[in-house]
C-alpha cells in the first residue's frame, strides 16, 4: 500500500475513538439532565462537577484526535 | 475558499532578529494585545465610578468578577482566592480572544496549539511549584489515594501519575481542537454559499439553506467560545485545588 494512503486511513481509524468519547459525554449530560429534573434545587450546585466530568471524558476523545492530527501533519 | 487560510499567521512588522530568527509582530500578537487592551479598558472603566448602584459598564465588570470568584471558591475553597488574579486573567484572555475570533476577517488566537500549550504549561508548573512550596514532599500524597488496598496500590499510583502528566496535553488540545474545528466548519459552510451563488439563479435559491446554517453555526460558536473559556478556567481551578489541598 502507498504509505501516504496508509497514513490517511490510519488517521481516519484513529477518529473512531472519538465516538466512544461522544457516547460518554452524552451519558454524562443525559444523567445530569434527568437528575436535575428530579431535584432541580440541587442541580445548580453540581454544575462544576458536570463540567469536570465532561472535561475528563472528553480528554480521551481528544487523545484520539491528537493521534489523527499527528498522523496527518507530523508523521 | 480554503478553510485553513483564516489561521495563517502574517507578519505585520519586524521588530528585529534574534539568533538568526526573525522576531516579528504578527496578526496573532495584535489580537492578543487587543484582548488585553479590551479587558483592561472594561475593568478600568468599570471601577472608575465605584457607584453603590452600578451603571452598565460597572455591572459588567462586577458580573465577570463574581463569576470567576464563585467558580474559584466552589472548587478550590477560600484558600484558592490567592490565585484569583491568575484564574481571572486566564479566563478573560481566553474568553475575549475567542469572542474576537467569531468576528469575520478576525484571527482566532486559540486556534494555534502553541498559544494554548503555553497557557496550559503555565497552569501545570504553577501547580507543581506551589504544591512543593507549600506542602514539601507531602505533595506526593496527591498520587496516593487513601483507603486503597496495598495490593493494587502500585497500579493506582501509576495511573494517577500518568493522568497528572497528561493534564497539560488534554487541557491545551481541548481548547485548540474546539476552536480549530468550529472555525473550519463555519468556513466550509460559508464556502457552500459562494459556490452555489456562482451557479446562477437556481444556485441563489439553493444558497439560502447553507446561509441559514452558517448563521446557526455562528450562534453555536458563540456558545462554544464561552463554554471553552469556562472549561479552561474551571480546570485551572480544579488543578490549583490539587496544589492547595493534596491528598484525596
Amino acid at each position: 500500500m502507498d504509505p501516504i494512503a496508509a497514513k490517511y486511513i490510519g488517521a481516519g481509524i484513529a477518529c473512531i475513538g472519538m465516538g466512544g468519547a461522544g457516547l460518554g459525554v452524552g451519558l454524562i449530560f443525559a444523567n445530569y439532565l434527568s437528575s436535575a429534573l428530579r431535584n432541580p434545587s440541587a442541580a445548580q450546585g453540581q454544575f462544576a462537577n458536570l463540567i469536570f466530568g465532561f472535561a475528563v471524558t472528553e480528554a480521551l476523545g481528544i487523545f484520539s484526535l491528537l493521534i489523527a492530527l499527528l498522523l496527518l501533519f507530523a508523521v | 475558499m480554503d478553510p485553513i487560510h483564516q489561521f495563517e499567521i502574517k507578519n505585520l512588522f519586524t521588530i528585529g532578529t534574534f539568533g538568526g530568527h526573525e522576531i516579528a509582530f504578527t496578526n496573532s500578537a495584535a489580537f492578543m494585545v487587543l484582548a488585553v487592551v479590551l479587558t483592561a479598558a472594561l475593568m478600568l472603566a468599570g471601577t472608575a465610578g465605584r457607584r453603590l448602584v452600578p451603571n452598565r459598564i460597572q455591572s459588567m465588570a462586577e458580573l465577570s468578577y463574581e463569576f470567576v470568584a464563585d467558580m474559584l471558591r466552589s472548587t478550590a475553597g477560600e484558600h484558592g482566592m490567592k490565585f484569583f488574579p491568575l484564574v481571572f486573567t486566564i479566563f478573560m484572555f481566553v474568553f475575549i480572544t475567542n469572542m474576537l475570533g467569531i468576528l469575520p476577517y478576525s484571527f482566532t488566537v486559540a486556534s494555534h496549539l502553541i498559544v494554548t500549550v503555553a497557557l496550559a504549561l503555565l497552569v501545570f508548573f504553577t501547580v507543581i511549584i506551589y504544591g512543593f512550596y507549600s506542602h514539601g514532599l507531602k505533595f506526593f500524597k496527591l498520587f496516593v489515594p487513601s483507603g486503597i488496598p496495598l495490593v493494587i496500590l502500585p497500579l493506582v499510583v501509576a495511573i494517577e501519575v500518568i493522568s497528572f502528566l497528561s493534564r497539560p496535553i488534554s487541557h491545551s488540545v481541548r481548547l485548540f481542537a474546539n476552536m480549530l474545528a468550529g472555525h473550519v466548519t463555519l468556513k466550509v459552510f460559508a464556502s457552500f454559499v459562494a459556490m452555489l451563488g456562482a451557479m446562477g439563479a437556481a444556485g441563489w435559491a439553493g444558497a439560502v439553506l447553507p446561509l441559514a446554517l452558517t448563521v446557526a453555526i455562528t450562534a453555536l460558536e458563540l456558545l462554544v467560545a464561552f463554554l471553552q473559556a469556562y472549561v479552561f478556567a474551571i480546570l485551572t481551578c480544579i488543578y490549583l485545588n490539587d496544589a492547595i489541598h493534596p491528598g484525596h
